[in-house]
């Protein structure tokens, strides 16, 4: 049973089709790029899986379960993680107190009133951050930190609740090349050692081609093709679409 | 009152009358809407920019009169004052302002509210303290008639001078460079800067603008009211009200917003006393309130205001508060030894024994702070109306106290949740809003708790209040009640502490931070934030029931819009990023309040010139001040 | 780890501000008597600032004859912040640290009943000047509390006879919305309706302090086609509404009773727009020719270059007050006090009056009179004396009206 599910899913903003009937799955340990060019319907597509919109249509499943509609905040109690474009982390926490306010509010102990957060989840804290590589800026507050640090900070928060799948909107934006690709990589090992699903939108040609598992290529709202890397490459219809535009890689959204 | 042919004219005349009133309302509102689109400040002083719009108007009007003849003079009047308002206004960006851009949030509205204490006494040092009634507008003195009455000139040229001067500012945003600077800086303040233009003139002018437009409307209320000491007060929170209501930074909205509240205002005077029943209810008793009610329709209904759109927050990379820390071995045990030092103070009552009182009125000032603190620090959410709490605790102990007969310590539980109640039902609302339309909704909500409070003469005593809430033994001696309420504010101090460095408290903070994270963590940011809300309103109306017998009587004084000012002040003044700064604010501002006011008779501009010195030396508040020097303390050799 | 508390810092906190609440004074034997005085002096600049140089003039006059049985007056005014909460805690400083005999002054009714109730509760002698509320000597009076001024009761009841004579059938009432404004207003209804069973009340116009909105309540007020009017506003808001019936050439025949606008407070910034033909309470200094005004006339226009304001009149009558009782009593002590202000008689600038014993009421009246122009200025025509004792209910319908005292 593949861990996401998305059925039809269709979308009009007052009477323009953002989205006209999208289908597609991911599976446990798999990263799916959606990519395509500006307008596509990409956004719309990640918000409504996410939770932020409600589709006109379709639906959404999660490990088999409909969850369409419901709020971001259903979604990640139900097991799904996300990484904003533009990464959001708590600015006047440290970064260790950012990945246990994330263990926290997996284990439902938001509510506790009295006994000091400090001590609670540490050593899981401490632990997510080593995988991610932040372990050496624990004691730091977040708003110090350099801009890739904050976004293996954002990642190491989105998996801290140990979700299904993980929905990461353009995970190396605003990044530079060498920082992008050494990003992408650390989620692959991630998802290949959490058995993850990973669903990400991208501009960079570099990281969908060189690590995304299958890639499914929006234009007008409608799927022009899906399959795996090579396939994509090899697709006459995406090459046009992208020389079409005169930008195979690097574009900005 | 039935529905008679005569009545319908007489609502239709009414209504003519409230465009008039309208425009008024739209003169004072609109330059605080462009100021506030644009810099984004909460302009306290804005009402004593109409202000001195209108001494200076009734000053010039006989002056200028003698020399270029009275009909040119009272309009050469009008203009003059309001230019030189538009310079006030540009000197005060300059000189102030401009200083501390760089503060947090609000610290502007400190140091406006400053400026307002300032002027207030300035004006009365120059004018003195009598009403001054200008001469009337030469040619519009006397009335046209319309559905068989008399509609005044002034009031057919004022019901089009709003729309004119709307016209005027349409097209001055619409068309010139200028405008369409403001425009674009009221949307995005950042690709302002970048596209290299002078942001700093662009302010100046703009604060200019907003002010001008404010004397203005001031000037010309020269023929409709005199020139008095209290208007600052009066308009600012119209002003407020019509803002927020239209959404801040719009105009246009501003306009349609004094309409509806002129409007509303107008119909319940011409409905006077309207009878459902064996019931009888005097409708013009609800103007007192009834732009409130307005404001809190509008904003439940509609979250950014009628014509308001969401506002691009503002990033505050890098210029977020320090990560909290709890305090260490030596610092908690010099706590401990300054409360022991605290509790002993009755024992110097023959040598001091005014001590125990100030120190009194310290603790119930530092718990109100703090309390506020802990929604507006840790919960991002600053409220503008924190003394519905103070006065709920305040009133619900002293029915419990006097009408119920309820001994102290059960009194006192009664007002905490009185006060809870109150800010569990508020607080649903008010956390489901955002920034200044949050803070305004908070006021919103207080205002109405006052008007119920002021007007309830059977329940609340009325205007004047209630009287005999003096606590039993053996709380009754000053002592006593000072050394319960140290208690109390030491544990409720506590609890504040505790819940700030708990998961809840994390929460919290987190959702302040970025409540889009929070949301994609699974943390349900609107409860987290309504618990907050509830648990400050509750501790706050602990503070309300001690100050109900400390002084053994309670007036919707205790609600209103001055004391949530008072709350807002000590906060910023003790530093809102730390938990040691509202303690901080709260006994410093007690404390200047006490000494200022015995010392002249200008303590309110002494007290805002001593706030204004803490703006510009510290505009961390003094917390962050302190923090600096032991910093530098820390790093010489 | 930074300490936000050193010890050191605590420590130096504390004792700073030990240091700065100020030790009490330390009593002496041949210690001037000393009276506390507390107003709103920001709020209500206008009537005060007139109001403490005749207390300043009153305190003057006795020092210079000798003070009272040797010891001479010695004031100490504050600020009461407007607010019953600071208030109190100003009573509470000249009570502990000053040591004050005696505090006296308030202007605001809730002010006054805050501090009237801490006298109550502390034993403290206090003299209300000011507040006008009935609830001062009436619901809320106390052993401790006396008023100099007359109430709101009583200036309402001075204007029925004009009202009744009137002859007018359907009234209009517009008054502010607070306690003053509403108790004049149902004491007004009230006593009208006794002298005149079938008067009719057609319009009531209850505005907001200091924020009417005067073009419409006019109009309201004018559509009720009322042939009669009783006004209680007062300052801004009563220049609005004069200058808008004004404009409307509203209310052509109606006749107007007004409470307060004789003042000079609320008169003179009128200049020659005053309503003329309206009866009012007032102080028309200009009128009285009685030789203890002369007196209090010459010497005020003496000290201070200007002439009285009904604020000068009530400071100059509350230090003249606290003199003859303590005289009387030959002590501070607040129960001797207490005793001897029960029944004093005194002579004010209006004359002599009485503190009553049975509601701590003083008897000092007002003037009333039709409002007229003259010489660009408002005045009152034919000003009558009207003594606050004949418009007070009996002794004996007081003690009902007063359950909290003693």
């Amino acid at each position: 049973m593949s861990v996401l599910e998305v059925e039809g899913l269709a979308k009009a903003y007052g009477g323009v089709q953002a989205l006209g009937g999208v289908s597609f799955t991911v599976g446990a340990g798999e990263l799916l790029a959606l990519i395509g060019p500006n307008g596509a319907g990409k956004s719309t597509c990640f918000n409504i899986v996410d939770g932020q919109i409600r589709p006109d249509r379709g639906t959404v499943r999660l490990a088999g379960r409909e969850v369409t509609g419901l709020p971001p905040r259903r979604m990640a109690r139900l097991g799904v993680g996300r990484t904003f474009q533009i990464a959001a982390v708590f600015d006047s926490l440290t970064v260790l107190e950012n990945v246990q306010a994330a263990l926290i509010a997996a284990r439902r102990q938001t509510f506790a009133l009295w006994r000091p957060a400090a001590t609670i989840a540490r050593e899981e804290a401490q632990h997510l951050l080593e995988q991610t590589g932040m372990a050496d800026h624990a004691g730091r507050p977040a708003s110090e930190l350099a801009y890739g640090d904050v976004k293996r900070l954002e990642l190491a928060m989105a998996i801290a609740s140990e979700p299904l799948l993980l929905l990461m909107d353009e995970p190396t934006a605003g990044m530079a090349p060498a920082e992008r690709l050494a990003l992408i990589e650390l989620v692959k090992r991630l998802t290949r050692s959490r058995g993850l699903a990973v669903l990400f939108t991208e501009h960079s040609m570099d990281v969908v081609f060189g690590h995304a598992d299958r890639v499914v290529v929006l234009a007008g709202g409608q799927i022009v093709a899906s399959g795996d890397v090579d396939a994509i490459r090899a697709d006459p219809q995406v090459r046009a679409l992208y020389l079409g535009t005169g930008r195979a890689a690097g574009g900005r959204a | 009152m039935t529905f008679d042919s005569s009545l319908l004219q007489s609502l239709l005349f009414q209504s003519v009358n409230g465009f008039a009133s309208a425009s008024g309302l739209f003169l004072v509102a609109a330059g605080l809407s462009i100021i506030f689109g644009v810099t984004r400040i909460v302009n306290m002083a804005h009402g004593s920019f109409y202000m001195l719009g209108l001494y200076g108007a009734v000053t010039l009007a006989p002056r200028l009169g003698a020399v270029l003849g009275p009909d040119l003079g009272y309009w050469a009047a009008v203009a003059c004052a309001a230019l030189g308002v538009a310079v006030l206004g540009a000197l005060v960006e300059v000189v102030l302002l401009r200083r501390i851009y760089g503060a947090p949030e609000l610290y502007q509205l400190l140091a406006t509210f400053a400026l307002l204490l300032v002027i207030s006494d300035a004006v009365l040092w120059l004018w003195g303290p009598e009403d001054i009634l200008g001469p009337r507008a030469p040619g519009l003195s006397g009335a046209v008639e319309l559905l068989g009455r008399n509609l005044p000139r002034y009031d057919v040229f004022l019901a089009l001078a709003g729309p004119a001067v709307l016209a005027g500012l349409h097209l001055l945003l619409a068309r010139s460079r200028f405008g369409r600077l403001i425009r674009a800086a009221t949307q995005d303040r950042e690709m302002v800067a970048a596209l290299g233009i002078n942001e700093a003139l662009l302010f100046t002018a703009v604060f200019a603008l907003g002010a001008g437009i404010a004397g203005l409307g001031g000037a010309l209320q020269m023929a409709r009211e005199p020139a008095n000491l209290a208007i600052d007060l009066s308009v600012l929170g119209d002003a407020f009200v019509v803002v927020v209501v239209g959404g801040m930074g719009s105009i246009r909205g501003a306009y349609v917003a004094a309409v509806l509240v002129a409007q509303v205002k107008a119909l319940c005077i011409a409905l006077g006393t309207v009878e459902i029943g064996a019931l009888a209810f005097n409708l013009s008793r609800l103007t007192l309130v009834a732009e409130f009610l307005i404001m809190a329709l509008v904003l439940v209904v509609r979250p950014h205001g009628l014509f308001g759109r969401p506002q691009a927050a503002i990033p505050h990379r890098g210029t977020s508060e320090a990560p909290l820390r709890p305090l260490g071995r030596p610092a908690r045990l010099a706590l401990l030894a300054g409360l022991a030092l605290l509790a002993l103070l009755p024992l110097a009552e023959g040598t001091f024994p005014y001590a125990p009182v100030l120190a009194l009125d310290m603790l119930i000032a530092v718990l109100f702070a703090a309390s506020l603190h802990f929604i507006m620090g840790p919960g991002g959410m600053d409220s503008f109306g924190h003394a519905a709490y103070f006065g709920l605790g305040a009133y619900g102990a002293a029915l419990a106290a006097t009408a119920l007969g309820a001994p102290t310590p059960v009194a006192l539980l009664a007002g905490i949740g009185v006060a809870a109640a109150g800010a569990v039902l508020f607080g649903w609302f008010c956390v489901r809003l955002e920034g200044v339309y949050l803070a305004m909704l908070t006021l919103a909500f207080a205002q109405i708790v006052w008007s119920v409070a002021f007007q309830w003469e059977e329940v609340t005593g009325g205007s004047n209040g209630l009287f005999g809430v003096w606590p039993d033994w053996p709380f009754d001696s000053r002592a006593g009640l000072y050394l319960a309420a140290l208690v109390l504010v030491a544990l409720a101090l506590l609890a504040i502490r505790r819940m700030v460095f708990a998961p809840f408290g994390l929460a919290l903070r987190a959702c302040r931070d970025s409540s889009l994270r929070a949301e994609a963590l699974g943390i349900p940011v609107a409860r987290v934030r309504w618990l907050a809300f509830a648990l400050a309103g509750t501790m706050c109306g602990a503070a309300g029931g001690l100050y109900a017998f400390a002084k053994g009587s309670i007036s919707p004084e205790a609600i209103s819009v001055s004391r949530s000012i008072d709350g807002l002040v000590m906060v910023l003044l003790g530093g809102v990023e730390s938990l040691a700064g509202p303690v901080l604010g709260a006994t410093t501002l007690t404390f200047l309040k006490d000494n200022v006011m015995r010392e002249t008779d200008y303590w309110r501009a002494l007290l805002g010139a001593l706030i204004l010195a803490v703006v510009l030396v510290a505009p961390g508040g003094i917390a962050g001040a302190l923090r600096r020097l032991r910093f530098r303390a820390g790093r010489a050799p | 780890m930074r300490h936000p508390y050193p010890l050191r810092t605590v420590f130096a906190g504390v004792v700073l501000m030990l240091a700065a609440m100020g030790a009490a004074r330390p009593s002496q034997a041949a210690d001037p008597i000393r009276i506390g005085e507390l107003n709103s002096y920001k709020s209500q600049p206008a009537f005060l600032g007139p109001y403490r140089q005749g207390m300043q003039l009153a305190v003057d006059e006795i020092n210079a004859a000798g003070g009272i049985d040797g010891r001479p007056l010695e004031l100490i005014s504050r600020d009461d912040g407007g607010n019953p909460g600071d208030a109190v805690r100003v009573a509470e400083e000249l009570v502990t640290r000053e040591r004050v005999d005696v505090l006296a002054g308030t202007f605001l009714s809730h002010v006054g009943l805050a501090v009237a109730g801490y006298a109550g509760k502390r034993k403290v002698f206090f003299l209300a000047a000011e507040p006008l509320t009935d609830k001062i000597t009436w619901s809320d009076g106390n052993r401790y509390t006396f008023r100099l001024r007359a109430s709101t009761y009583m200036q309402v009841a001075m204007l029925m006879p004009e009202a009744v004579a009137a002859k007018r059938k359907r009234w209009a009432l517009v008054y502010p919305n607070y306690e003053y404004g509403q108790s004049a207003a149902e004491t007004f209804k009230k006593l009208l309706k006794q002298a005149q069973p079938d008067v009719e009340f057609v319009a009531e116009q209850a505005t907001p302090l200091g924020k009417l909105d005067a073009g419409p309540v006019v109009q309201a007020i004018a559509d009720a086609r009322p042939d009669a009017v009783f006004n209680v506003l007062f300052g801004p808001d009563l220049a609005r509404f004069v200058r808008e019936i004004d404009n409307r050439g509203a209310l052509k025949d109606a006749f107007v009773v007004s409470l307060l606008s004789g003042e000079p407070e609320y008169l003179d910034p009128l200049k020659g727009e005053a309503p003329a033909g309206w009866v009012v309470t007032g102080y028309p200094w200009y009128a009285i020719d009685i030789p203890a005004h002369k007196a209090f006339l010459d010497a005020y226009r003496k000290a201070y270059d200007d002439y009285p304001r009904l604020g000068s009149v009530v400071g100059y009558a509350t230090i003249k007050s606290l003199a003859a009782g303590i005289a009387k009593a030959g002590s501070t002590d607040p129960e001797k006090l207490v005793e001897a202000f029960e029944g004093l008689e005194v002579v004010g600038p209006f004359g002599p009056f009485t503190y009553r014993a049975s509601d701590h009421q003083a008897t000092m009246g007002a003037f009333v009179g039709t409002l007229g122009v003259k010489d660009g200025g408002g005045v009152m025509l034919d000003p009558k004396y009207v003594d606050g004792l004949s418009v007070l209910p009996s002794d004996a319908e007081v003690k009902a009206l007063r359950p909290a005292s003693d």
